[in-house]
């Protein structure tokens, strides 16, 4: 959290002060919450624009008079990323809204990215005076978000964060994700000589292989990768520190930190018969296959199934991109399967809402138990288990039991797993003196982010085992610091 | 035209350490190709970092062009002096197609490796090398290492007729024995790998077996072995897309639990793979 002092000097500004007084807080309470415009659902089920079209800047304009611009902002305690998001908020309210795009990169690398998939209800918009005093609706601290860095971006004045002189000192970052983005910016505004190193042969990590197309276009993540081009950081695709290069190249190199950012990438199967039928995969293939490999794309060389009854296992976002994509490769059958019911799916509720929009039925309260191919061994059915809710379980949520006897076959001919993912091992079994735990993550400090090698920091789902992009990105940042305080201590 | 590759600085005295501090970028320039047979090409790939960093067994993934997919190979050798590894392709479809077009200074899209778990590689008394078809090219370097670690190598190597017999005089500098068969008889015995493979075991003890080639001929060899309760070991050859673990699309069944041949691979105990499954599984996208 930046310190009250600052938040404090920064809203005492002569002209915040003055915006506060062009308006009662009561007429801005009255203000109903904007609305964000959306491709209709008939129309893009057949294409893989985005569904959220972004608001105009009436509409920008009006929502940003909601904000109250609170004496004690408790929005930026949700964000791990602690933008402030009063000022950001204020500057679009008086028309500056490149200064507001500045001050969302003053502590987040990504805003474009963050104000498209950013779960906000549950982080900045869950803690605004609105929803905890008022009980109405936040201020659409994400749209705004998501405005501010857009208007930017369009206007041709993309700004770029101030560096610190060069210090000549090299750092190498693993991976080009979230976390590894969030902390090569920081680390670069700091002076530093950084290199990326992406194993595939795309920047972006989960941003460009995971998240599709009609919820974060690439060409919004390669935008965001060019400022931090800009800002000196250098980039290598198709090679993995670890193999490519090993821990001793590196230092050989010249290379004094290593910032460990390789995610979560090992799909979650379920282990049960059938699972390794043809048609059945894990999200992370399906998703690769589509966004990173293009292979909806007729001039691609890589192939899809394009499945007319498909079945994606799982409630996170995960499942919610892959079961919208389906729809959009000609799936007229595209179902959610899910053990539980709606109220504890991860996923964010646009995502939820935005799926049966495009007509996906959900299964709730079921779990696949097995699964039956044809004779070439193409999955053809799969038999679901219903279930109810007992008591919560570790994770709080209610437990799912099985309700005996009682059992459904679907007719399937794809079916998606996407029940989770475990860290990368590439990494950890490669590097000597890490200390991994029993599920495969990087133990590190809480507050530095540093590892047991102590010039080896690491961040995002490598170490949480799978998380949000944000979250992976506040463990970016946390580690610039925590590094950058290493290595003035040590040189 | 960026795609580039980072390098150690030993390239040239000019670029000394303290001179230039990270590296050479290079690109993955093809400096050699030959071809092997009619559909079969052997390329010397520019790959400093890899050709230094790789062990028997390894493999890359190669994309050809920017639409092009993500295909695995398993490195047949490499120089590191050169700063090269080389490649056997077989021409069997689209992205190999591609591949084979490519010429001597023409540059690989996209190449990044070693990947996947190198041969456990150990002096385990007398090993039989089974490799069948353009699997003779990956089985190389794993005869050279077996030998080396003071290993009788026996290379068996098969395929259908004498053309398709590949890289039978690099095998030769490192076996100690080289039995050719051939399916139709033009060169070598007449017969299956089976047959070779089965002659050694009934003539002298046979420690290790190792075999790569077609799935289906893995499995044969694996059912003989077994029969015969000699350690086998097979690199196995699936579709995948990323190569490091994150999709999947390799999946197979080794001893009843679904293995990654991308990272937990790409060679696992042969008498315990579900080559059925994979056989079923190669045909996927067919």
């Amino acid at each position: 959290m930046p310190s009250k002092e600052y938040l404090q000097a920064e809203r005492n500004q002569p002209w915040r002060e003055a915006l506060r007084k062009t308006m009662k807080n009561k007429e801005r309470t009255d203000l109903p919450r904007v609305k964000m415009p959306e491709q209709q659902p008939d129309v893009r089920i057949h294409n893989f624009k985005e569904v959220n079209l972004g608001l105009t800047l009436q509409q920008a304009l009006s929502e940003s008079h909601r904000c109250l611009d609170c004496v004690d902002p408790t929005c930026i305690t949700g964000c791990p990323v602690e933008v402030n998001i009063p000022k950001f908020i204020k500057n679009i309210e008086r028309g500056e809204i490149l200064e507001a795009a500045k001050t969302l990169k003053d502590t987040n690398t990504l805003p474009a990215v963050c104000g498209r998939v950013c779960p906000q209800e549950r982080q900045c918009e869950s803690q605004c005076f609105y929803v905890k005093k008022l009980k109405k609706e936040a201020v659409a601290i994400g749209y705004l978000e998501r405005f501010a860095a857009d208007y930017e971006r369009e206007s041709g004045h993309i700004s770029i964060p101030a560096t610190a002189p060069a210090n000549g000192i090299k750092i190498a970052v693993a991976g080009s994700g979230p976390a590894g983005l969030a902390f090569a910016g920081d680390m670069a505004k700091m002076g530093y000589d950084v290199t990326v190193f992406e194993a595939l042969h795309e920047l972006g990590g989960v941003l460009r292989y995971g998240i599709p197309e009609f919820r974060l276009p690439n060409t919004i993540v390669e935008v965001e990768i060019e400022g931090l081009k800009k800002m000196g950081v250098q980039f290598v695709t198709n090679c993995i520190i670890g193999k490519t290069i090993s821990q001793e190249d590196l230092k050989e190199m010249g290379y004094r930190g290593l910032f460990i950012g390789s995610g979560a990438g090992l799909p979650n199967f379920m282990h049960i018969p059938g699972e390794n039928l043809i048609g059945v995969m894990s999200c992370n293939e399906y998703l690769t296959r589509v966004n990173l490999m293009q292979a909806a794309d007729p001039e691609s060389d890589t192939p899809i199934h394009r499945g007319k009854k498909v079945a994606v296992i799982g409630g996170g976002n995960t499942a919610m991109d892959a079961v919208r994509t389906a729809r959009r490769l000609g799936a007229e059958k595209a179902m959610i399967v899910y053990r539980r019911s709606e109220e504890e799916m991860p996923a964010r509720i646009e995502e939820v809402k935005h799926a049966k929009e495009e007509g996906i039925e959900f299964f709730t309260l079921h779990n696949p138990l097995r699964y039956e191919g044809d004779e070439n061994g193409h999955v053809q059915r799969m038999l679901l288990q219903r279930m109810k809710l007992g008591e919560p379980d570790a994770s709080g949520r209610r437990r799912p039991i099985p309700i005996e006897g009682e059992t459904i076959w679907v007719d399937v001919d794809e079916v998606i797993v996407s029940v989770g993912v475990s860290p990368n091992p590439l990494i950890p079994s490669s590097f000597a003196g890490l200390e991994v735990t029993p599920h495969g993550t990087i133990v590190v400090d809480d507050e530095t982010m540093q590892t047991g090698v102590e010039y080896i920091f690491a961040g995002g789902d490598i170490v949480r085992g799978g998380a949000t992009v944000i979250l992976a990105m506040g463990d970016g940042r946390k580690a610039a610091k925590g590094m950058d305080a290493w290595l003035k201590k040590t040189l | 035209m960026k795609k580039v590759y980072f390098c150690k600085i030993k390239l040239s005295p000019i670029y000394s350490r303290k001179r230039i501090s990270i590296s050479v970028f290079v690109m993955n320039k093809i400096v050699g190709k030959e071809y092997l047979s009619d559909k079969v090409v052997k390329f010397e790939i520019e790959a400093p970092l890899i050709a230094k960093s790789r062990k028997a067994g390894h493999f890359v993934i190669v994309r050809i062009g920017k639409k092009g997919e993500r295909v695995p190979y398993t490195i047949a050798s490499a120089d590191p002096q050169k700063g090269t590894i080389t490649l056997v392709v077989q021409n069997v479809g689209k992205s190999s197609g591609k591949f084979c077009e490519l010429n001597v200074g023409d540059y690989i899209t996209d190449l990044v490796g070693p990947l996947g778990k190198a041969t456990h590689i150990e002096n385990f008394g007398t090993v039989v090398c089974a490799g069948g078809g353009v699997g003779i090219a990956p089985m190389l370097p794993i005869i050279e290492a077996m030998k080396k670690a003071g290993n009788k190598v026996i290379a068996v190597l098969a395929a259908r007729t004498k053309e398709l017999v590949i890289l039978e005089n690099e095998v030769r500098q490192f076996a100690d024995e080289v039995i050719i068969m051939t399916d139709d008889g033009s060169y070598g015995k007449k017969g299956l790998v089976t047959h070779g493979v089965e002659e050694v075991i009934q003539r002298e003890k046979v420690d290790l077996c190792v075999t790569i080639g077609p799935a289906i001929m893995m499995k044969f060899v694996s059912e003989l072995t077994k029969k015969y309760n000699i350690p086998t070991i097979a690199s196995l050859n699936t579709i995948m897309v990323d190569g490091t673990g994150m999709c999947g699309a390799c999946r197979v069944t080794v001893g009843g639990k679904t293995k990654f041949v991308c990272v937990d691979g790409p060679e696992f105990d042969a008498h315990q793979v579900d080559f059925d499954e994979m056989l079923m599984r190669l045909k996927a996208y067919n």
